[in-house]
């Protein structure tokens, strides 16, 4: 059993009356990869603010290792942070950056023990051999680079990343996932990372935790969170879903557009309404005499690997990848295994997302979107 | 062809402009060292009256006064116009942008109306005070210098802050420093060419200055601006051609510096120079 380290108890923010977090309650483990996934304003960063100290919250206590540390300055807590474009000293080059912390420790640190820790640190980071150079004069990934060896050589319990990855093009983005995750197996620390990006979070993540409107909303496994989404907002932000109104009849039985499917999911209240979701690569294509319900193809893009087919099924239309090509008009039938289908409560997200009717190129670039927007954001924070 | 002569036409268009400021000067300049007393007349190389300043006891005294002032002056503007800047950085921007309109004010104020107030100001303080005569002196001045310079310094400073990455502070605290370390040791390394130019800026002003000191010094002090405007009511001496030129050239050095260091470190932010924002 993992150790409880820090643990947020009833903490709620709000700036000038806008509540930005709202009665969260949390604990991140030692030694784990968690997550804070969400949209834009969604109270992630406000979250990872907290923990590092740069901001005490409105009301709730936030405790290390069982000790309340609300009124503890960054400066004494065993936390360090990776910022959003990594907050380097300009004026300092990589060694000085990366031996700041330890200079300014009492009792004093000898230059010799800082010159290993800076030196064991850079080796840690691949940066060998960059200790002379000015960090102004580094791509975006090796100044990443120094901002993770600047925090961890503070021997922190805990770093704090507040998406660091954002800056980067999206093949180094996938170099750096894997020397994070890489790098917080090796310092066996905890990392609580801040992120938009629901790949970069399944990807890294022994945990994941969905956030959104300063609450939230699911925790769990990249696992859980993907294949059991507890509501309809989680089902949409992680990967792409279709949701649809149901009722179990039983269990194990849903009825969705008046016909009754086999599931695997039990423990609802007869004929309770439900929102069913079925991933679009849970759906096998199969002639319409075999089908368990047919429609019609109003949409097909070509991926690469597959195809995104739009299916509209009684009005309600539904995303497919498909390996198969099904031209535009052609009536098809769907199949769907009892495991395809995952029931969900109704919640306040029920009927909000999952029909692509409205699917155009909106629904491929709704994260990049969101993360321009975020980081205008977060450019004018002290406006 | 045409694209040769209007260069031509640019070229002597700033040759022209050149001359006419700075024809008067050279002409100051060339009779500083002429031999005789005569201002038409070449009549032979000397450093006579260059020689004389030095012997001249009012002039030296107050040429100490002038410096003392700039000196003194600068570098208090110089601590409370960057801690002005950082309060203003601070502030919400709502309140920030009427602030600093209200603090620029003095820069584009005729020196005049800003020397005949604090005058005003100085001589009913000093009166409140019990001072009939003899309040205003070496005191006032370099109050009244102080408070002209403070907005050159919030002007050049102020750039140097909207440089600075928010989150450098939180960067700083987050490693280990206590806020007054956070300032010490990663915003004031940021905002040091600013600041620096700032101070020359402050510096400059405060030796170019002539109306406002006028009017503060009193009776008792002078600045070497006044010495000279003094000496021309008395009688013509090619020594006032001496004490112009060092003036000058003093005044002239310190803009290449600012200049020369706006240029190299800002990039982004746009430099800002004495007399531009004299004008």
């Amino acid at each position: 059993m993992a150790k409880e380290l820090i643990r947020l108890s009833h903490v709620s923010m709000a700036f000038d009356g806008e509540v930005v977090l709202d009665d969260m309650n949390i604990y991140f483990n030692d030694k784990e990869f968690l997550t804070l996934l969400g949209p834009s304003g969604c109270g992630k960063t406000t979250t990872l603010r907290i923990v590092g100290g740069f901001l005490t919250p409105t009301s709730g206590d936030v405790f290390f290792d069982g000790v309340r540390i609300n009124d503890v300055p960054p400066s004494k807590r065993q936390v360090n942070t990776v910022f959003q474009r990594y907050a380097l000293f300009p004026h300092l080059n990589v060694y000085e950056n990366v031996a700041f912390g330890l200079r300014l420790q009492r009792p004093k640190i000898s230059e010799k023990e800082t010159a290993a820790r800076v030196g064991e640190m850079l080796e840690t980071v691949s940066l060998r051999g960059f200790e002379h150079r000015t960090v102004t004069s580094l791509s975006g990934g090796q100044q990443q680079r120094v901002a993770i060896a600047r925090a961890l050589v503070m021997r922190p319990k805990v770093l704090l990343l507040d998406e660091p990855l954002g800056a980067l093009d999206m093949r180094l983005r996938k170099d750096m996932q894997q020397e994070l995750k890489r790098i917080q197996q090796q310092m066996e620390i905890t990392f609580i990372y801040v992120t938009h990006d629901q790949e970069e979070a399944l990807a890294m993540s022994d945990t994941v935790v969905v956030m959104n409107a300063g609450k939230i909303q699911q925790i769990g496994s990249p696992e859980d969170i993907y294949n059991e989404p507890k509501n309809a907002f989680v089902a949409d932000f992680i990967g792409e879903s279709n949701i649809v109104d149901g009722i179990m009849r039983a269990d194990e039985v849903v009825e969705i557009f008046g016909r009754k499917f086999r599931c695997v999911d039990k423990g609802f209240a007869p004929d309770e309404e439900v929102d069913v979701v079925i991933r679009p690569e849970d759906v096998d294509i199969v002639p319409p005499e075999k089908g368990l319900l047919i429609g019609t193809v109003t949409s097909v893009t070509f991926k690469g690997m597959h195809y995104d087919i739009i299916v509209d099924f009684y009005g309600f239309k539904w995303l497919i990848e498909t390996t198969d090509f099904c031209p535009v008009g052609e009536r098809i039938g769907i199949d769907i295994v009892p495991e395809g289908f995952h029931i969900m409560k109704k919640s306040i997200y029920s009927g909000m997302f999952g029909d692509y009717s409205s699917y155009s190129e909106e629904y491929d670039e709704i994260s990049d979107a969101e993360y321009v927007e975020e980081a205008a954001n977060d450019g004018e924070v002290p406006e | 062809m045409t694209g040769k002569k209007v260069r031509f036409g640019e070229k002597l268009l700033v040759v022209l402009l050149f001359v006419f400021l700075y024809a008067p000067i050279l002409v100051l300049i060339v009779f500083s060292f002429n031999a005789t007393k005569s201002r038409a007349v070449w009549t032979g190389f000397t450093f006579k009256w260059y020689g004389e300043l030095f012997s001249d006891a009012t002039l030296m005294s107050s040429l100490y006064t002038t410096l003392g002032v700039a000196v003194l002056s600068s570098l208090i503007a110089t601590v409370a116009g960057t801690l002005a800047a950082m309060a203003f950085y601070n502030m919400k921007k709502r309140w920030r942008t009427p602030l600093l309109t209200i603090s620029n004010i003095p820069v584009v104020n005729a020196d005049i109306i800003t020397g005949v107030s604090l005058s005003l100001l100085f001589v009913s303080v000093g009166k409140f005070l019990g001072h009939e005569y003899g309040f205003l002196g070496f005191g006032t001045l370099l109050l009244a210098h102080i408070s002209f310079n403070i907005p050159y310094v919030v002007l050049s400073v102020m750039p140097k802050f909207r440089q600075l990455d928010n989150n450098l502070v939180d960067a700083a605290e987050d490693l280990g420093c206590t806020p007054a370390q956070a300032f010490t040791k990663v915003v004031l390394p940021q905002i040091m060419p600013g600041v620096v130019s700032g101070m020359l800026i402050a510096f400059t002003m405060s030796v170019d200055d002539f109306v406002i000191s006028y009017f503060t010094a009193g009776t008792t002090t002078q600045t070497l601006s006044m010495y000279i405007y003094a000496m021309t009511r008395m009688r013509v001496s090619p020594k006032i051609n001496a004490i112009s030129t060092l003036l000058f050239t003093v005044v002239l050095a310190l803009l290449i510096i600012i200049n020369f260091r706006n240029n190299k470190n800002d990039g982004a932010a746009k430099p800002v120079t004495a007399k531009e924002i004299k004008q």
